[in-house]
C-alpha cells in the first residue's frame, strides 16, 4: 500500500511535468484513468514546442526544427529537436534521483544523489552544439533507413552541470579505463524491461574534457522532460546520441562500450569510403566521433521575394564538431564564386558560431543562396551529398535557400 | 358448476400463470442483460461528478465506427496507403513503433525484408508466418525508393514577400 501510494505520487509528478502544469485535485484521479490532456497527446503542448516543428515519429517521439526556426543565438526549448529511441520514463522522482558508477575499471560501485552532485562539485555553464548523427539523412540516395531528418536536428542551448571529469576524479578509476558508457531510465519500445533503448558513450579523452557535463539545467531552467529531465550527459560536438538523457548510470569500461546502439552499424560509417548502395560488413564500420563542419542559413526563411530592392542580409550559424569554423562563405551563382561572411568567435569551445552577410543581387530573377563553412583543418562543406554510408549519417552538404528578386 | 365452466376456469388460471411466468423471465433477462452491459451498476450511483474509467471507454467505443476509415486512399488513423495487405501491416507494424517510422522510409523488397529480420533478431518482433510475404509486398510496392541523385532541386518553396 505504501509503495502504491508512492508510485501514484511519483507518476502524478511525471504527468504534471508532461502537462507543464500542476494537476489540481490530482490525488482524486482514479487508478487507471487517463487524463484527457494525455489521451491524445498534442506533442506541441506536451513538450512545449512551437507548432512549426515537424513531427517525424510519435512512438518514439522524434521532432525536428526547420532552418528558420533556429535563428536564435541560443536555442530555446520550443525550437529544440527531439530524438528519442525509447519511451520517456514514466516515473521520474527528481528529489531522489541517483546516478551509479560501475564497470570493469572501477574497484567498487559508487552512487551519488543528484543533490550530492549539485552540492559537492563546482558547476559550469557552456553553450554546446548537439546535432543528431542522422541529421540530413533524407537526402541520401539510395535512401537510408530511419527517421528522415532534413536539416533541423541540431541545437545549441546552454547547459549547466558538473564536469564529468571532476566526478571521475572523486571516484578514482583504474588506469585501464578506455571508454564510458551511459545508462538511463527510458524504456524499450517493445516493453521488454531487459532491453535498453540506447546506451552509448565516449572514449575517456572526450569524457575528461572540461565541457563534458553531467547537466541538470538547460538555458538556466530544469531540463525539459523530453530532453532528459532531471539529469543528462552532455558531450557537445559529437553525435547527440552520445549525450544520454534521463541519466542514472555510467560504466567505466576497460574496452569500447558495447551497449545498445554502440555496436553493429549504429552511429557508425564505413571506415573506408564505399560506392552508394554498397553492402558493408559490421566489422568495416567505424564509430562516429566528432561531427563534421556544417552551417545553416536561419534568416531569411527560404522563399523570400524581394520587391523593389536588390539587397538582402542573411544570417545563420556554423559549427564543426570538436573543431572551430575558420571561414564562412556564401554563393548566389551555384558555387561559381564565393563571398566571405562576417563570422563571430564561438561563445566557448563546442558552441556554434554566428555568421551574417549582406548580399547585392545583380538583377531580377530566381536565386539560391548557398552557405559553406570551412573548419580549422581546412575541410569545407561539400555542395553535393558527402560520401554515401549505409545508415545515412553525417550529411553536411551546403544549406541553401530560394530567393526571388522582382 | 358444469364441466364446461370448470374447464373455462382452469384455462383462465393457466393463462394467468403463463403470463406471470413470462413476465418474470423477461424481467430476469432484462436485469441480466443490464448487468452484462454495466457490470458496475454505475447508472445507479449518485455521484456523477467523478469521471470514471467506464465513461472514458464508452467514448472510445463511439469512435470505433471511424477507427479504420479510409480517406483519399489513406488509412486515416495510421497514414498508410490503402492497398493489399493494409490491415496486416497496421496490425503487425504499429504495436511497438509509430506508422510514421514506416511511411517516411523507402526501401526495396530485399531491404524491407532485411529490416524485418533485424527487428526479429533485436527488437522482439514476432514470426510473421505466411503474412510475411504479403507485408513485404505491401511495403515494397507502396514504399519503394525513388532515384534522388546526388542533390535534388529545392521543392515545395512557399514564396512570401520579405518585409524588412
Amino acid at each position: 500500500m505504501q509503495r502504491r501510494k508512492f508510485l501514484k505520487k511519483g507518476s502524478l509528478l511525471t504527468l504534471a511535468t508532461a502537462l507543464g502544469t500542476e494537476i489540481v485535485f490530482g490525488k482524486n484521479i482514479r487508478e487507471g484513468y487517463q487524463l484527457l490532456g494525455l489521451q491524445d497527446p498534442d506533442p506541441f503542448k506536451l513538450f512545449q514546442k512551437d507548432p512549426q516543428m515537424v513531427v517525424l515519429n510519435d512512438k518514439p517521439w522524434n521532432m525536428e526544427a526547420q532552418a528558420h526556426l533556429l535563428d536564435d543565438k541560443v536555442t530555446p526549448n520550443r525550437f529544440m529537436f527531439i530524438r528519442n529511441n525509447g519511451k520517456i520514463p514514466a516515473n521520474i522522482d527528481a528529489a531522489n534521483w541517483k546516478i551509479t558508477f560501475d564497470g570493469e575499471s572501477l574497484a567498487t560501485k559508487k552512487t551519488y544523489s543528484l543533490k550530492e552532485l549539485k552540492s559537492k562539485f563546482k558547476q559550469y555553464t557552456y553553450q554546446l552544439t548537439l546535432e543528431c548523427g542522422g541529421n540530413g539523412r533524407s537526402e541520401f540516395n539510395p535512401p537510408a533507413k530511419g527517421n528522415q531528418w532534413t536539416v533541423g536536428a541540431v541545437s545549441c542551448a546552454t547547459w549547466t552541470g558538473v564536469r564529468l571529469k571532476d566526478v571521475l576524479e572523486d571516484i578514482g578509476h583504474k588506469k585501464d579505463a578506455v571508454y564510458i558508457g551511459y545508462h538511463a531510465a527510458d524504456t524499450h519500445l517493445s516493453g521488454d524491461p531487459s532491453k535498453e533503448p540506447i546506451s552509448r558513450g565516449v572514449p575517456m579523452a572526450k569524457a575528461l574534457q572540461d565541457e563534458t557535463l553531467l547537466a541538470f539545467k538547460m538555458n538556466g531552467e530544469d531540463i525539459p522532460l523530453a530532453h532528459g529531465y532531471p539529469l543528462r550527459l552532455i558531450a557537445g560536438g559529437w553525435p547527440a546520441s552520445a549525450s544520454g538523457k534521463w541519466l542514472n548510470g555510467i560504466s567505466i569500461r576497460n574496452k569500447i562500450h558495447d551497449g545498445t546502439k554502440m555496436t553493429g552499424s549504429a552511429y557508425r560509417v564505413p571506415c573506408e569510403a564505399v560506392a552508394p548502395g554498397e553492402k558493408v560488413k559490421d566489422e568495416d564500420m567505424c564509430i562516429i566521433e566528432s561531427m563534421p563542419v556544417k552551417s545553416l542559413i536561419t534568416y531569411p526563411k527560404s522563399g523570400a521575394v524581394l520587391k523593389n530592392k536588390n539587397s538582402l542580409t542573411i544570417r545563420g550559424h556554423a559549427w564543426a564538431g570538436e573543431l572551430q569554423v575558420k571561414t564562412m562563405e556564401y554563393s548566389i551563382d551555384f558555387g561559381s564564386s564565393w563571398q566571405t561572411c562576417r563570422l563571430e568567435a564561438p561563445k566557448n569551445r563546442l558552441a556554434w558560431q554566428h555568421f551574417s552577410a549582406t548580399i547585392s543581387f545583380p538583377k531580377k530573377g530566381y536565386y539560391e543562396v548557398w552557405a559553406r563553412a570551412t573548419d580549422s583543418n581546412n575541410l569545407k562543406q561539400p555542395m553535393i551529398l558527402p560520401g554515401w554510408n549505409p545508415k545515412g549519417y553525417l550529411n553536411n552538404a551546403c544549406h541553401r535557400i530560394a530567393v526571388k528578386v522582382s | 358448476m358444469d364441466s364446461s365452466e370448470r374447464l373455462k376456469n382452469s384455462l383462465k388460471q393457466i393463462r394467468h400463470l403463463t403470463i406471470v411466468i413470462v413476465v418474470f423471465f423477461m424481467a430476469m433477462a432484462a436485469v441480466l442483460l443490464y448487468i452484462m452491459i454495466d457490470p458496475s451498476l454505475s447508472s445507479f450511483k449518485s455521484n456523477k461528478n467523478e469521471i470514471t474509467v467506464s465513461d472514458y471507454e464508452v467514448v472510445s467505443e463511439m469512435d470505433e465506427t471511424d477507427y479504420d476509415k479510409i480517406e483519399n486512399g489513406i488509412h486515416v488513423r495510421t497514414g498508410f496507403v490503402d492497398s493489399d495487405g493494409l490491415m496486416l501491416v497496421v496490425n503487425n507494424c504499429t504495436n511497438c513503433h509509430s506508422a510514421k517510422l514506416v511511411t517516411q522510409n523507402r526501401m526495396s523488397k530485399e531491404r524491407w525484408l532485411a529490416t524485418i529480420r533485424w527487428m526479429q533478431e533485436t527488437q522482439n518482433l514476432w514470426d510473421l508466418g505466411k503474412n510475411e510475404e504479403i507485408i513485404v509486398n505491401y511495403l515494397a510496392t507502396n514504399y519503394a525508393p525513388s532515384k534522388k541523385g546526388r542533390r535534388q532541386n529545392l521543392t515545395d518553396i512557399e514564396w512570401y514577400e520579405l518585409e524588412e
